[in-house]
């Protein structure tokens, strides 16, 4: 098939766009509606997380951790306490345990919710990601029951939370699940199966495996792309390592492996995973316990450093702070997966049309707070 | 209620001024403005639709007037009245870098094909303002016009989205006409005319005398006919033009104000039309669907506006439940999978008349 060749032209995606996600800019060389070359431009959002870090105590990082990939903010939490704790040989109680794996996951599900339902949109399906939100609604409410707070939970402290659990969160996390798990089927038959959205995706922007390792992407978009990698089994933090759950990769379930279905689909099958792990915690979460048990009098981490990850929603989140003997960390760098994930898009972007673009922009389900920290 | 009636009447009533061409105009603006107040209404309440059936669909209220305040009227009646107010009341905005007279002419040129396109359209059985003998024909044609200002308001609005925008329109509309129109070929090789009236006329007799049922090859046709014209007019799954998660706005995103609203106007007033026509080629129009019962004057207007809302409903429906299509798949559907069915299509109509007769 002849292809025409025709002036090419410069069109800026954002910083104000609303396939973006947020403020960023894509600078696009197109020929007609073919995209040649994809060029993103960060620090839109660039709040100088990691510098304040240096200037407040560890304690007070905590609240800007929350801020930095404002949808999964407990994950978020978590990776940096569990960073700390290790620095600081704290072991908290199992109780503090299970709640903060309740907490993650089911914020892993919030986040999830919210990617998918985004996608679906820069598809240009506006139903699903409102019957997305509805359900991450709920979540938020169960957040808000127990910290008070809905998006910024400040929620996990270094050796233990802020709040214990209130009475009746396990019942209504039950309820929430019962209620669930049915509607994730609605979903699938409502975007996964339908014609348009495969025609859409599958096959589109493919991410080879080789490429994602090459360029560090990780979590579900690593995964889509067929390499089975969760820290959470293989290289297990706080007590994942006492939970049955799979990891679902990408299969080509109607396309080829690495597409953008698969990455929509890793993330649906994802919940389903989550929801086993919150089966698990929530009948195994000890009665007793007092989640301000292990909490440090003073947060002075010994002269040293550690790098830490955690499988966040959207990959592997790495701290590595530095410690000078005070109360207030010399250096703190965050490692983001979504930083990782959208460096890759002028690889797999380039050479589509401008839709597929922005639905790979999509299915890569980047948070800007997050890459510009 | 055509023209030439109205001409009569003013005659016999203004017997001084008989014949005089003053009456000939006063004859035709008094249906246009008939015509002008029921489009804006019909656009208030199928706004009001959109919004209700779209909360439907996504689990949500939509517009409401429970509780305190009533702020949107009973049931949020009003909401399609305020959101008419807030575009007449907003700034009209043109970009200096814009070209000025074609910016402003595009809106107007799109109202004018959707406003065009009504003048064929039958409402009952008396109940048209022009009763061509190409009717059908006319309104494929005037549907044409659209695709002109969409160009001229993606051209003359010096940004790169609308262009994108009005160059996806184009393509598209162009393409869509010819499954439209080959599709609607069957229907006139049926009833053996192209007037509206006539081709209804030829469906009388109840439901089973409708021409979609009048052949197993014609509800291909109806298919075909009805996605094209979801493509038509920029409906989900074919609003690429003006998608708005890809194009910001498509070739709409530097209009504001009363200009804005002239194109969405076009918009569902072409959602009427394309609607109308459906129901008058493959519905039956205004007959009913029950042989010799409810078939006088007034349950006709009803029966073809019944008809109408049906199929706008589902177009809603349509909207708020699937994607949208890439522009690459948009014209593989078009040409590939239309274009030769359609016509296959129409030798199949063709060879069951021969065979079973009409």
């Amino acid at each position: 098939m002849g292809v025409v060749h025709g002036e090419e032209m410069v069109l800026n995606i954002g910083p104000q766009h609303p396939a973006t996600h947020g403020v960023l800019r894509l600078q696009v060389r197109t020929d007609g509606e073919v995209v040649s070359e994809v060029t993103p431009y960060l620090g839109y959002l660039h709040r100088c997380f990691e510098k304040h870090c240096e200037n407040v105590t560890y304690e007070q990082v905590i609240p800007f951790t929350d801020r930095c990939d404002y949808l999964a903010s407990m994950t978020n939490n978590f990776g940096y306490v569990v960073a700390m704790e290790d620095l600081m040989d704290i072991k908290v109680n199992e109780r503090v345990e299970h709640i903060r794996v309740i907490m993650a996951e089911l914020q892993r599900i919030a986040s999830h919710l919210l990617g998918l339902g985004a996608f679906g949109l820069d598809i240009g399906a506006f139903t699903p990601f409102l019957h997305m939100l509805r359900d991450r609604e709920r979540i938020l409410d169960l957040f808000e029951m127990t910290c008070g707070a809905r998006l910024l939970y400040n929620y996990m402290w270094v050796g233990g939370l802020s709040h214990d659990l209130p009475v009746g969160f396990v019942e209504s996390t039950y309820r929430f699940l019962d209620y669930f798990e049915p509607k994730i089927d609605e979903f699938v038959n409502l975007l996964v199966h339908n014609k348009i959205f495969v025609e859409r995706t599958a096959d589109v922007g493919r991410l080879p495996q080789d490429v994602a390792i090459s360029y560090g992407v990780s979590g579900p978009n690593l995964r889509a792309s067929g390499q089975k990698w969760d820290l959470r089994k293989d290289d297990p933090y706080s007590i994942y390592d006492r939970f049955e759950f799979d990891i679902p990769v990408g299969e080509g379930g109607k396309g080829s492996v690495g597409d953008c279905w698969d990455r929509f689909y890793v993330r649906v099958l994802e919940m389903k995973e989550s929801i086993k792990i919150l089966r698990q915690a929530l009948s195994s979460l000890p009665k007793e316990g007092d989640v301000y048990q292990s909490l440090p009098k003073k947060i002075r981490p010994p002269i040293g450093s550690i790098y830490k990850r955690t499988e966040s929603p959207r990959g592997d989140l790495g701290y590595y702070i530095e410690s000078d003997g005070t109360n207030i960390p010399y250096r703190l760098k965050m490692r983001s997966p979504a930083f990782t994930a959208l460096s890759v898009i002028d690889e797999i972007a380039a050479g589509w049309l401008l839709s597929d673009v922005l639905a790979i922009l999509g299915s890569l389900d980047i948070v800007l707070g997050e890459i510009d920290r | 209620m055509t023209v030439d009636l109205i001409f009569d009447f003013l005659n016999q009533f203004f017997t001084s001024l008989s014949g005089n061409e003053f009456l000939l105009l006063v004859a035709i603006l008094i249906p246009c403005v008939v015509l002008f107040g029921f489009i804006t209404i019909y656009a208030l309440v199928v706004i009001y639709t959109e919004l209700k059936v779209s909360s439907f669909i996504q689990d949500k209220v939509g517009p409401m007037g429970q509780g305190v305040g009533l702020h949107a009227g009973k049931w949020g009646l009003l909401q399609p009245i305020a959101d008419a107010l807030k575009l007449l009341s907003k700034e009209d905005i043109i970009p200096s870098s814009a070209n000025s007279p074609l910016f402003v002419l595009a809106p107007f040129m799109i109202f004018v094909g959707a406003f065009i396109s009504f003048v064929a359209l039958p409402f009952g059985d008396s109940i048209i303002i022009a009763d061509l003998n190409i009717g059908i024909f006319y309104i494929l044609g005037v549907g044409s016009l659209a695709v002109i200002s969409l160009i001229l308001a993606g051209w003359s609005s010096n940004n790169k989205w609308s262009l994108y925008g009005g160059m996806r329109s184009a393509a598209q509309i162009v393409s869509y006409e010819i499954p439209a129109g080959i599709s609607l070929i069957t229907v006139i090789m049926l009833a053996g005319t192209l007037n509206m009236q006539d081709i209804i006329i030829y469906q009388q007799g109840g439901i089973f005398n409708w021409i979609l049922f009048d052949n197993p090859f014609i509800p291909v046709a109806f298919v075909i006919y009805f996605i094209s014209a979801l493509a038509e007019t920029n409906r989900t799954p074919f609003d690429l033009p003006e998608s708005e998660s890809e194009l910001v706005a498509g070739f709409v995103t530097e209009y504001s104000g009363m200009r804005y609203a002239f194109f969405f106007l076009s918009e569902y007033a072409n959602m009427f039309v394309v609607s109308a026509v459906a129901a008058t080629g493959f519905l039956g129009g205004w007959q009913s669907p029950f042989p010799n019962a409810l078939n006088s004057p007034g349950w006709g207007v009803f029966w073809m506006m019944g008809k109408t809302f049906f199929l706008i409903f589902i177009m809603i429906w349509i909207r708020w439940t699937v994607p949208r299509l890439r522009v690459d798949q948009l014209m593989n559907v078009c040409w590939k999978v239309f274009l030769p069915i359609g016509l296959v299509n129409i030798f199949g109509v063709a060879i069951w008349t021969v065979l079973f007769g009409g």
